[in-house]
């Protein structure tokens, strides 16, 4: 088997999510690349919580909807994913909790409660027990399922073994998953890459208001904030956030703030407010499906349109979306550094998926990230934070400075800070602040900032953005289909873009959204898609959903 | 040491016998006296939000940040935990910090960061022309309230002092003296300090008369004493008749927010490129 899929399913509080990732990390230590989808509500005890865990011989960022095992924890699993399961599908589940729907001779039943009780352990153990049966359903040696329960389980180790052990001994061996001769990648989400990113960008701050799908970044940046050296805050409130990262940014600390579309609405006035005053900073939105509250855990590519006309007033910014971990990574360091060198907020749309999902992170991968400086004064007396140059860009200097002034305005100034309303100097100043995104996209040219992955058939070509990368990049490669992913969307790479175009005679754009925010916004650089085919109920598109709905469109 | 000079080049258009210059001279002093006393110009940092108050930024020759209305408080906290060194007053309206940012000064309260908040409390919006305030009084007549406010005021100090304050005084634009007194006890105070000055307004509420009336200086106030500092705060609630006390109400030395926060286990010595990998060992 080089692709297959397991779903595990029960109620939330059962460590669905735990068992996930230690399921993808021992298919991990075999070998084989990992792509885990967490599907869960927004509660904290009960309703339907499940994990898709697909494991491949390639390197995958996507899940399918039909899978070959189901572990399932009560019968609800059984009910709600009928659909998803394969003809051969095999069930190891808890035959205390599941009595319909399984035919003889296609499961494993595990009478967990009865386990755990003559092992003394808590309810809680049962995703361990059953991880155990997988283990040996899959042929898996105990010796390795060992290994990764002692890094996963720090605390309460040695039960969880032994729980996982009777759970290995009750089953027997239905398949024989062959471990691959490759190296072992490490496995982390989206969130966790970009931590890395940011940190590899000179993060020395971040701050964040708690908020679903980005909040992993806060507690993953507070949780090794005495090794990296970051002071980490977590405020009152998202307006509280920006305009701290932005007190953080004026003494010249390099900062960063996340959250999702409703944080990100209380952060905009903040935001317009780093385009007047030129302070750098990166914002992090990872989106999910609103409006309002909307699927506080599910996700959506609603805010394009919100990311690149938030704030009143003109500005200049950066916006990017990466489609996978290493790309996550890589544009966050890359983000850090524009925004410094050209002294502009820089948002990196992200989503529930992207940052949320679990898969392989090879570095070897990432493009060389150079160490850009920012532009810093001369020491030519006297200062001037706003100076007037070529490209916009006003030399940095942050206080305390002796001698010398340093003074921040969110109303119009003139070059020294001081407020101002005449209207020649308006006029240079605005003009001053929109000059430097002409020289960024300048400078973006010699970036790849627009991905293309050929096909045999160059002449109908996908189109996506962000963390639709994955499924259609790989839908793209069944089918023989070109796919073009903007990675950059402000400014705008018009040219890389019209290259990738490039013999593309049908252009279908593939969007998790409702409006096809992506096909408008090439719309206004005079590029045509000739399909759109969105999705917005939430959830991501499977591979192989996908390729059903493109053969369809073809 | 030679005099200083801490203006600007801007003009200055606040109206004649505006409140404001009282308090822009008394801070000017009381920066002049810091600095003959051995405090760097450079390392003061101003903060301002928006309103006829926050011009004061524009008129100091110093450091500033000329922040968006409501939301000075949680600029001069960055900027405090980012430089602990800095010495950073912020000055604020009543509209601005008392109304549109007020969770931000009760969070700095609570936090006890280690600024100064200066707050312009003349009671009216005077920059948008005349509205009422949170601390205008019931009945109020302002644009927005021709018929007058049907609410009460807050009172600041009461807030403040519930939320964590550990420095808490009054003033008024006419008493510059007790003005310079109470503004560098807040800037030297370790903590969060604030100054609430009855500043008035000439054009849109002058209550000049009412306040000369109303006024006396603390004496025999045990200021470390909170429940006395407390019953002083109550006297007057912004609203009725009665005397209104002007100086330090509350003074406490406790833990401040960027002591607390204070990096310990930072491995310097270790590059990004090795703390990278580190991690990503673990995954």
């Amino acid at each position: 088997m080089n692709d297959f899929s397991i779903l595990i399913g029960g109620k939330a509080g059962y460590g669905i999510d735990k068992a996930s990732g230690v399921i993808g990390r021992l298919l991990n230590q075999l070998g084989y690349r990992i792509y885990v989808y967490r599907d869960y509500p927004s509660l904290i005890r009960g309703g339907h919580t499940f994990s898709i865990i697909r494991a491949s011989n390639n390197r995958i960022a996507a899940h399918q909807e039909k899978v070959d095992f189901v572990l399932a924890l009560n019968q609800e699993t059984l009910d709600l994913h009928k659909a998803r399961l394969k003809k051969d599908c095999l069930f190891i589940f808890d035959s205390e909790q599941v009595k319909t729907g399984i035919e003889p001779g296609c499961g494993v039943g595990l009478s967990l409660g009865k386990l755990l009780k003559e092992e003394n352990a808590p309810e809680i153990m049962r995703n361990t027990c059953i991880i155990g049966a997988l283990a040996k359903a899959l042929g898996i040696g105990f010796d390795i399922l060992t290994g990764v329960l002692k890094k996963e389980f720090t605390k309460n180790t040695d039960l969880n073994l032994k729980v996982a052990q009777r759970g290995f001994n009750e089953a027997k061996e239905w398949i024989k998953i062959e471990p691959l001769r490759q190296e072992i990648l490490p496995l982390l989400t989206a969130n966790q890459a970009i931590a890395l990113g940011l940190i590899k960008g000179g993060l020395s701050a971040y701050i964040a208001y708690p908020m679903t799908p980005s909040s992993p970044i806060l507690h993953y940046l507070a949780e090794i904030a005495d090794e990296c050296a970051l002071e980490v805050i977590h405020p009152e409130s998202e307006i509280a956030v920006i305009l701290m990262a932005l007190g953080f940014s004026y003494l010249g600390k390099k900062t960063a703030v996340g959250t999702s579309g409703g944080g990100f609405c209380l952060m905009t006035e903040g935001l317009s407010f780093a385009g007047m005053g030129e302070l750098p900073v990166v914002i992090i939105l990872g989106q999910r499906p609103g409006p309002s509250t909307g699927l506080p855990t599910y996700s959506a590519q609603t805010e394009l349109h919100f990311a690149l006309n938030a704030g009143q007033g003109e500005f200049a910014r950066f916006i990017v979306a990466p489609g996978d971990a290493e790309e996550a990574y890589y544009w966050s360091a890359i983000s850090m550094n524009i925004s410094w060198k050209y002294q502009l907020p820089s948002i990196i749309l992200s989503d529930k998926n992207l940052g949320e999902g679990i898969s392989n992170f090879d570095l070897n991968k990432v493009p060389e990230i150079k160490t850009e400086t920012a532009v810093f004064w001369d020491g030519k007396s006297p200062y001037k934070r706003y100076a007037i140059t070529k490209n916009g860009v006003s030399p940095l200097a942050f206080p305390p400075l002796k001698d010398e002034i340093i003074k921040v305005n969110s109303y119009e100034h003139d070059e020294f800070g001081l407020t101002t309303e005449d209207p020649e100097e308006t006029k240079l100043m605005q003009e001053k602040r929109l000059r430097k995104e002409k020289f960024l996209a300048e400078d973006l040219e010699s970036v790849k900032t627009v991905n293309v992955y050929e096909g045999e058939n160059s002449e109908t070509a996908l189109l996506c953005w962000g963390s639709n990368k994955g499924v259609c990049a790989e839908a793209g490669q069944r089918l023989g289909l070109k796919v073009i992913q903007p990675v950059v969307l402000n400014p705008f790479p018009v040219g890389q873009f019209q290259a990738a175009l490039a013999g593309v005679k049908k252009l279908i754009c593939v969007e998790s959204n409702a409006t096809g925010q992506l096909a408008r916004l090439i719309r206004g650089y005079g590029f045509k898609v000739d399909d759109v085919i969105s999705k917005y109920d939430g959830r991501p598109f499977a591979l192989d959903e996908l390729e059903e709905t493109v053969k369809e469109r073809l | 040491m030679g005099q200083i000079n801490l203006g600007t080049s801007a003009q200055n258009t606040w109206c004649p016998g505006c409140g404001n210059f009282a308090i822009l001279n008394a801070i000017k002093a009381v920066f002049a006296e810091l600095h003959s006393e051995g405090l760097p110009l450079e390392n003061l940092v101003l903060v301002s939000g928006i309103g006829c108050h926050g011009k004061i930024a524009d008129y100091i020759n110093l450091n500033s940040f000329y922040s968006i209305h409501g939301r000075a408080v949680p600029v001069a906290e960055a900027i405090k935990l980012a430089n602990p060194g800095l010495k950073v007053i912020c000055f604020a309206g009543d509209g601005d910090a008392y109304g549109e940012g007020i969770e931000h000064l009760v969070f700095a309260a609570k936090r006890n960061v280690d600024i100064t908040m200066i707050i312009h409390n003349n009671r009216v919006y005077g920059l948008t022309t005349g509205q009422y305030t949170p601390t205008s009084p019931l009945g109020f007549r302002g644009r927005s309230t021709p018929g007058g406010t049907q609410e009460l005021p807050i009172n600041p100090l009461e807030l403040m002092l519930a939320s964590g304050a550990t420095y808490l005084a009054r003033g008024t634009s006419h008493g510059i003296e007790l003005l310079k007194k109470v503004f560098k006890e807040a800037i030297i105070h370790k903590g969060f300090s604030l100054v609430d000055v009855l500043q008035v307004c000439v054009t849109y509420f002058n209550m000049y008369e009412y306040y000369d009336k109303h006024v006396y200086e603390l004496t025999g106030h045990d200021r470390q004493d909170y429940h006395q500092a407390l019953g002083k705060i109550r006297e007057w609630g912004y609203n009725q008749e009665a005397p209104i006390a002007l100086g330090a109400f509350y003074e406490k030395e406790l833990p401040t927010f960027e002591e607390r926060f204070l990096i310990k286990n930072a491995k310097e010595a270790m590059g990004k490129d090795q703390i990278i990998s580190e991690l990503l060992k673990k995954m």
